[in-house]
């Protein structure tokens, strides 16, 4: 099974290849990987289709709005059939948790990777999350990210603020820094805690403003409103006022703070529109290494030996 | 002479559990002639031309009775049918089962009452029928109860929802009082269950899967028991799955409030861990919860706050089944390794010291078992030697004695097997136990003298 450091390692050398003239490699050359998304999503899926397409793989697209599926077809029956036509990789997005564990269990030959499932796991959002955090502190330390291994996460203090409940991100983001043996804080609003954190690998914060003061990197979780999240507080103001960073917080973090965002953000709500340009911010780089580090993950399933169990999750 | 001997069965060579609370099991052969029990004593001669079934190493002991089984006979023959369950109840030992009335349409009028124990007549085990509380269980007017009752019907329940209007389910004690007859609630207050598809704690949160607390179903029975109290109708809590909905009925019953309650073996052997794997199969409502609670269920159990273990058997095709987690529909098998699955649990904790079963073993033994599973529910549901009623019943429930009809369960409590979904009788496949060795078998049904499940093998 590849490790998070493998991975992260594998990512950096396609962050190069993505740097070249043309971005492009023939490693995959020859696979179909096949993208279901059963759930909306934008930037996942270009982010996985594009990294297939500079590993020289086949892609194909299923459009759930307009496939058989729409006509009651069986989520067992889908995977069947497009597993006929001779794919290699199944890339799925499902809103039940656990889907693409079932689907894994399901499929003869192809690998399966998990793009994110209800409010279960979002893993590859995760890895992207790591490369991003130890890309700033190589660059800031003007250390190579290589040579820099995994060890920057040691004790580094890692605040993931807002809907813990509902975010596949963050039971993502929990498992792999502390992993990594990052110190993981928690803060949102009660309601939006997950029964049993108490037992997670993290501390639980109440002041948001006393966690923002020690933290080095701030992972804000979107509000889910489209999950109903919106009934867990009374209103978005409330929300915005006891979790959101605001200018006023986002003045006050310390300068070395990184600040990350899963996206698609919610702007004036968990953050202040002005505050996703910060010069900590790395929004923008997050969805730039997205795709270094599934064609890391790709590679790693299809063109080395590698593990379906990375990728499609947590047993 | 000949005629009569040919007619007589004898099952020889077992250990005896007579119904009776507590008493231990003794040895002795059962003689029976023409649906009821003849003798019973130890090294009974045979009649020339008699049928003799071996009991050696088995206890004989009245047939099963089930308080709660989904037949999905009307709607939903693809799951399951009154035929195919029954025969999965004998195979289990069941010589009765209460048919539940959430078919499609419901069981909410004489004529389905009727149209249901007509397919039950045939059938290899005794089928006996709940109505609807509300019509079409849609918790909106009342069933018209005293027609069903007319016909029998003893128990009331829209099982698969609690009612959740409590102006109307205090209507419905109050009607049902006049009547004689008893509710049963699935205890689930929807509002709090807000959609729940596991128990919510610890592995829900890490599963991301939303869960429904056991508050959802404290909740309603709290508000059960203080109607039961306004109203003084008696009430039936069905599957019950918490260590809180122990305490209040065990605090209800030390009040005199004349209340019953059932668990299901599933309730009892197996906790949320097992949803790890999103396995739709152990997707089942109330859902599974955690160890805790198991341990309070078998106290509830062994000191008699629980007075039933009732299967719940819930028949689903795989094509229902085989979807995400959160889309299949609740519910599992039950009726042929019921017995199996509580006796075996039962005799391993007494030889492992279990974490969870620890505390009852001793206190909870297999004729006791055998009442929760057979005398108990023969009286909830009426089946029982006191209450013939009208419409063919036979009696259930005890005793092995002369005189009583010939319902018995012979069951081997050493005998190993494998649970292989595709070997059961149910026209469905999802047992939670699939691939499990169980430990103890049922090796003969025995209903009105008629032997219908020999060596583990259906009759017929």
């Amino acid at each position: 099974m590849a490790g998070i450091a493998e991975v992260l390692g594998v990512a950096e050398a396609f962050a190069e290849v993505e740097r070249r003239a043309i971005p492009k490699v023939p490693t995959l050359r020859g696979k179909v990987i096949a993208t279901l998304f059963f759930e909306e999503s934008t930037r996942t899926r270009l982010s996985f289709e594009t990294a297939a397409k500079r590993l020289s793989a086949d892609v194909l697209s299923l459009a759930v709005a307009t496939s058989a599926v729409k006509k009651g077809e069986s989520l067992r029956d889908t995977v069947e059939t497009v597993e006929a036509l001779g794919i290699d990789a199944l890339i799925i997005r499902h809103a039940s948790s656990g889907a693409p564990l079932q689907v894994a269990r399901w499929a003869k030959r192809a690998r399966v990777v998990n793009a994110g499932d209800g409010w279960h796991e979002h893993p590859t959002q995760a890895l992207v999350d790591c490369f991003t955090i130890r890309q700033v502190i190589a660059e800031r330390t003007g250390v190579d990210p290589a040579s820099l291994g995994v060890s920057c996460f040691a004790g580094l203090r890692i605040l993931l603020v807002g809907d813990i409940a509902h975010s596949r991100v963050a039971r993502s983001a929990v498992l792999a820094y502390a992993a990594l043996g990052a110190e993981v804080t928690v803060v949102g609003p009660s309601s939006l805690l997950p029964p049993g954190i108490e037992r997670w690998a993290v501390r639980v914060g109440t002041d948001l403003d006393a966690e923002l003061a020690r933290a080095d990197v701030v992972s804000l979780l979107r509000l889910q409103s489209e999950r109903g999240s919106g009934e867990f507080v009374p209103t978005l103001r409330e929300y915005t006022a006891r979790f959101g960073l605001t200018a006023a917080r986002a003045e006050r973090l310390a300068p070395h703070t990184i600040v990350t965002h899963p996206g698609p953000m919610v702007r004036g709500v968990e953050i202040a529109s002005d505050v996703a340009e910060l010069p900590n911010s790395v929004i923008t780089r997050q969805v730039t290494n997205g795709v270094a580090v599934r064609m890391a993950t790709l590679f790693l399933l299809l063109g080395a030996e590698g593990s379906a169990e990375l990728a499609a999750g947590r047993g | 002479m000949a005629e009569r001997a040919a007619k007589t069965l004898v099952i020889r060579g077992g250990r005896v559990v007579d119904g009776e609370a507590g008493a231990a099991p003794r040895r002795a052969d059962v003689a029976i002639e023409g649906g009821a029990i003849v003798a019973v004593g130890e090294g009974l001669s045979v009649p020339a031309g008699a049928r003799v079934l071996d009991a050696g190493g088995c206890v004989v002991g009245p047939g099963l009775v089930d308080l709660h089984a989904h037949l999905r006979q009307p709607g939903a023959e693809e799951a399951e049918t009154v035929e195919s369950a029954s025969r999965a109840a004998a195979l289990g030992g069941y010589t009765a089962v209460v048919a539940m009335p959430n078919t499609e349409p419901a069981i909410d009028s004489a004529e389905m009452v009727r149209a249901v124990l007509g397919l039950g007549r045939a059938a290899p085990c005794e089928v006996a029928v709940a109505g609807a509380i509300t019509v079409g269980r849609a918790g909106e007017r009342l069933a018209p109860m005293a027609e069903l009752a007319a016909l029998g019907v003893v128990l009331f329940t829209d099982d698969g929802r609690g009612v959740q209007d409590g102006a109307l389910l205090r209507r419905a004690l109050d009607y049902a009082r006049g009547l004689g007859v008893t509710l049963a609630e699935h205890c689930e207050d929807e509002a709090i269950a807000a959609g729940g598809v596991m128990h919510e704690g610890e592995w829900s949160g890490r599963l991301g899967l939303p869960g429904a607390p056991a508050a959802a179903e404290e909740a309603m029975l709290g508000r059960d028991l203080a109607l039961v109290r306004a109203t003084g109708a008696p009430m039936h809590f069905l599957h019950l799955s918490t260590a809180g909905s122990v305490e209040l009925v065990r605090r209800a019953k030390r009040d005199g409030l004349p209340v019953t309650a059932e668990v299901t073996p599933h309730h009892l052997v197996l906790d949320d861990a097992e949803v790890a794997a999103y396995d739709p199969v152990f997707r089942v409502n109330p859902p599974l919860r955690t160890r805790a609670d198991m341990a309070a269920l078998w106290e509830g159990l062994a000191d008699g706050t629980i007075d039933a273990v009732a299967t719940d058997h819930a028949p689903h095709p795989p094509e229902a089944k085989d979807q995400p987690f959160d889309q299949a529909p609740p519910g599992m098998l039950g009726l042929e390794t019921a017995l199996a699955v509580v006796a075996g649990a039962l005799a391993g904790a007494e030889k492992d010291g279990d974490g969870t079963l620890g505390p009852v073993a001793g206190r909870l033994s297999l004729p006791g078992l055998w009442w929760d599973m057979s005398v108990a529910p023969a009286a909830i549901a009426r089946l029982g030697p006191l209450d013939l009623r009208p419409g063919g019943h036979s009696a259930q429930g005890g005793p092995v004695a002369p005189g009583a009809a010939a319902n018995l369960c012979v069951f081997d409590p050493a005998a190993s097997w494998t649970v292989d979904p595709g070997a059961l009788a149910s026209r469905s496949a999802n047992t939670p136990y699939r691939g499990r060795t169980l430990v103890g078998r049922v090796r003969h049904t025995v209903l009105r003298g008629e032997p219908v499940v020999v060596d583990a093998a259906a009759q017929g």
